[in-house]
């Protein structure tokens, strides 16, 4: 079904906030949730992570980074104009555990994707720990909402402008070890989800990893989605998108997600000739 | 009312009329439509080898039993618009049927002309009423009184539930149809191609559905967007589930994830329903290389070669029985032939090997022979030890088979299923009383007509659950 869209908000640089009327996704969504999109009738179909939503206004929010085609042609969208489809609540919701003490970390627009996780982690009783990522001070996002559920927030930048200097992932080494925390969530880009399993392994740590390959129709039917879990061909739209981080082969997931970085390209560029960007 | 004898002289002795094709030079370079059907006296001709048979057991053998004999002998008259007003008693898809439909399976091969000759073509006749008609199409849109009766939900919006559709809005219920995908058809729109089947065609036939009232939602999935038991609450009193069989099963081999590895699902989603082969017009892109294995034998397995060649890649088809054992449609095997689809009979893909960036760039195989039937009664093929052997490969489609899409059921687990498939009683009705399922839910992966049938099958029952027929049906029984 077609979308409205309700507000849009600039959160940093190249982020995008977009509300969006979905009466019967904002019933029925749990965190961990995608939808996807077709922003124009001949757009390509791409996956979101559902970010929020309002009961009053029967509407769910996205944030998205614009960083190729579709993205682009999302954001440039205006209240009052619709997303020409949108499906969902596809996925599996992400497992929350109670009574623990547990890790949120994401680095990127992975920081809207955690807000929901680390909200179901609030309510379910856990002590929330949030670790988040960004290039520097202007681009961190959604501060004030995470530090709303997150019992301690620290951020890390790669620029040193705020929080800790480095990434994420060696903020985490600086502040915790082997039994810090029994369950957590990464979100984020690949080689920082991969560098944060890494990291945990052997730490006695549940560490749930939010994927993001490549997807089609989100719903089973093609297999695009594929990743290795433990030697386990999973379809991550389905199965998914939340896995072990400690048994995804993440190498493999690296690959298959640049399968078409070079047709993205001339694909972008088509546009650039016929002067749509 | 006594058969008015033809006014014509039947003439079965006469050749069948062929097909016109599109040139196989030019079909590599195009997604134009293949087969260019009838012309008008090509179709006369075809009509009038049509005996009119006393017991016209064409008509017996076609699920749907469009009344063949009769819209025949409306073509041998010259009367176009005449036969397809016969079809569409039965049929609103005589455009999609006349194209894809495995009639050699059904009428034609029960046709008596088939006996001596070659039997009467039916399927490309039917196409010839439905492609005259077309422009006339519009001119009936709009005019259909809107349906007032009890609402019913159909989930999914293939063959099975379009054919429900249309019983169920001309008794005058509310129907409304939900479908997961952003397009309209089922496996119609995702998977066969369009120079087999034209989208303009399936637009307009399922137009003709919206036109008599049917209400059609895209982007929802039933089980995720809502419950069998929401829409029950929403006032729909009886629900089809014609989901499909979608999930497409894996080689299991080593390699199986380096970049150029599809499901025919993916392959044919990303080419047909997303446009790919118009790339970078449209936004999602293919990756076809120089040589292009497609694995398996049947429908899918052609098309995905056939758009391969297409997009300008050599292609072997690799399948681990023989050209007989091909479950395709004659018509598509023989094209794909024509097209220049290299075949490897009794071979059987045991590993893929890529290079530095994940690539696929090699298949290793090894050689089969039929050995015992199996419970299908089938030859099954066994590997030949120390056979093995290997191709190039920079692109693989794995065509071998799909199973029901599981969305649904997992959110109903009350819904009894076999094996992933749906189980059904003889009028259609599954485990929880007025939801009723059908067409390749139920059967695994099967064909378009047969989905039909069973669409058919169901609308019949919704009807008579709703309207009490079935209650006193059973009160006489018992
Ligand atoms: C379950 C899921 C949830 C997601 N949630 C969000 C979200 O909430 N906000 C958000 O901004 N993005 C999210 N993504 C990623 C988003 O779908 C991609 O950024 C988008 O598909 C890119 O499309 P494009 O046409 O704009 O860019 P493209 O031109 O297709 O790609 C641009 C670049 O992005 C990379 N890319 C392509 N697809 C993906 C992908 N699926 N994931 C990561 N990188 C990719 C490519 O390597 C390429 O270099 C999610 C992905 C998944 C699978
Ligand atoms: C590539 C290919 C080529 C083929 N060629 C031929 C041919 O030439 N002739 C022939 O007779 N047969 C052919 N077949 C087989 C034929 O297409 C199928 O048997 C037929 O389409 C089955 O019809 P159906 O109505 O049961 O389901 P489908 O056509 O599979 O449609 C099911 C629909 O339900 C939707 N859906 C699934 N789950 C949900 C949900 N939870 N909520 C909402 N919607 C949902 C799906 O997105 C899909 O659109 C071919 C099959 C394939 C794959
Ligand atoms: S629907 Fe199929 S079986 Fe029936 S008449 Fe048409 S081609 Fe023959
Ligand atoms: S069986 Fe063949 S000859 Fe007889 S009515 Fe049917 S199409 Fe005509
Ligand atoms: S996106 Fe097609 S199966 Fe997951």
């Amino acid at each position: 079904m077609s979308a409205l869209i309700l507000d849009k908000r600039q959160l940093a640089p190249e982020i995008t906030l977009l509300e969006v009327e979905a009466p019967r996704i904002q019933k029925r969504w749990r965190a961990g949730q995608f939808i996807i999109i077709r922003p124009l009738p001949h757009s390509e179909r791409i996956p979101l992570t559902i970010v929020d939503s309002s009961a009053e206004r029967g509407s769910i929010t996205m944030v998205i980074q614009a960083v190729g085609k579709t993205t682009r042609e999302a954001v440039a969208l205006e209240p009052g104009e619709s997303i020409c489809d949108l499906v969902g609540p596809l996925g599996e919701p992400a497992e929350i555990c109670t009574g623990e003490r547990v890790l949120c970390m994401a680095g990127g627009v992975g920081v809207a994707e955690l807000l929901p996780v680390a909200r179901a982690y609030k309510e379910a009783g856990n002590t929330v720990v949030a670790l988040c990522g960004a290039r520097s001070d202007a681009y961190r996002i959604l501060d004030r909402e995470l530090r709303e559920c997150a019992d301690e927030l620290h951020w890390a930048t790669d620029d040193g402008s705020y929080g800790f200097h480095g990434n994420v992932v060696q903020l985490l080494l600086s502040l915790a070890g082997p039994g810090s925390f029994a369950e957590g969530h990464v979100i984020g880009p690949i080689p920082m989800m991969k560098a944060a399993a890494e990291a945990t392994r052997g730490w006695g740590l549940k560490l749930h990893a939010s994927l993001n390959p490549i997807m089609i129709d989100g719903t089973g039917m093609c297999g695009g989605c594929r990743v290795t879990v433990g030697g386990q061909v999973r379809f991550a739209c389905v199965d998914g998108p939340c896995f072990d981080a400690h048994e995804v082969d993440f190498d493999e997931m690296t690959r298959r997600n640049r399968a078409y970085r070079d047709m993205e390209l001339e694909a972008l560029k088509h546009d650039c000739r016929l002067g749509l960007h | 009312m006594p058969a008015s004898p033809p006014k014509y002289k039947p003439n079965p002795k006469a050749p069948r009329q062929p097909l016109p094709l599109l040139d196989p030079e030019r079909r590599r370079r195009t997604a134009d439509e293949v087969a260019l059907g009838y012309t008008a006296e090509q179709a006369q001709m075809e009509a009038q080898r049509c005996l009119q048979c006393q017991k016209p057991v064409c008509v017996e053998a076609c699920p749907l039993h469009i009344d063949i004999k009769r819209f025949i002998l409306r073509i041998a008259e010259g009367d176009f618009q005449g036969a397809h007003d016969v079809i569409s008693e039965q049929s609103p898809f005589p455009g999609v049927c006349g194209r894809v439909c495995q009639h050699e399976l059904f009428c034609e091969s029960a046709c008596v002309v088939g006996k001596k000759w070659d039997p009467v073509a039916i399927g490309s006749l039917e196409r010839f009423a439905a492609d005259h008609a077309r422009l006339r199409m519009k001119e009936l849109a709009g005019s259909y009184p809107k349906p007032t009766g009890r609402k019913v939900a159909l989930v999914g919006s293939g063959p099975a539930s379009l054919i429900a559709a249309y019983d169920l809005v001309r008794l005058n219920y509310r129907v409304t149809v939900f479908e997961a995908l952003h397009k309209l058809g089922g496996v119609m729109a995702y998977g066969i191609p369009n120079f087999r089947l034209p989208r303009e065609i399936l637009e307009e036939e399922i137009a003709r559905l919206q036109n008599m009232g049917v209400e059609f939602v895209p982007d929802f999935i039933v089980g995720k967007t809502a419950t069998l038991e929401d829409l029950f609450e929403e006032g729909y009193e009886a629900i089809f589930i014609g989901t499909g069989a979608g999930l497409p099963y894996l080689m299991g081999i080593p390699g199986e994830n380096l970049i150029g590895v599809y499901t025919a699902n993916e392959f044919l989603t990303r080419v047909n329903l997303m446009e790919a082969f118009k790339f970078p017009e449209s936004p999602t892109p293919v990756r076809v290389g120089r040589h292009t294995v497609v694995v398996g034998g049947g429908n899918s397995a052609m098309d995905a070669a056939r758009w391969a060649v297409r997009l300008g890649s050599e292609v072997t088809i690799l399948y681990r029985r023989g050209r007989a054992e091909l479950k395709a449609r004659l018509e598509e095997i023989e094209h794909a032939e024509e097209e220049g689809v290299r075949f490897e009979f009794l071979a059987a893909p045991v590993a893929l090997y890529g290079d530095d960036n994940g690539c696929v760039r090699e298949m290793e195989c090894i050689r089969m022979e039929l050995g015992e039937p199996d419970e299908s009664g089938r030859r099954a093929p066994v590997p030949v030890p120390g056979s093995e052997f290997r191709i190039p490969a920079d692109t693989v489609v794995a065509a071998i088979g799909q199973a029901p899409n599981p969305t649904l059921q997992k959110s109903t687990p009350q819904l009894v299923t076999k094996r992933g498939k749906i189980v059904i009683n003889d009028w259609g009705e599954t485990s929880i009383p007025n939801v009723f399922a059908g067409g390749d839910v139920v059967r695994g992966g099967s064909t378009v007509i047969l989905a039909m049938k069973d669409g058919r099958t169901a609308a019949r029952a919704i009807h008579e659950a709703l309207s009490g027929a079935r209650e006193s049906r059973e009160e006489v029984q018992a």
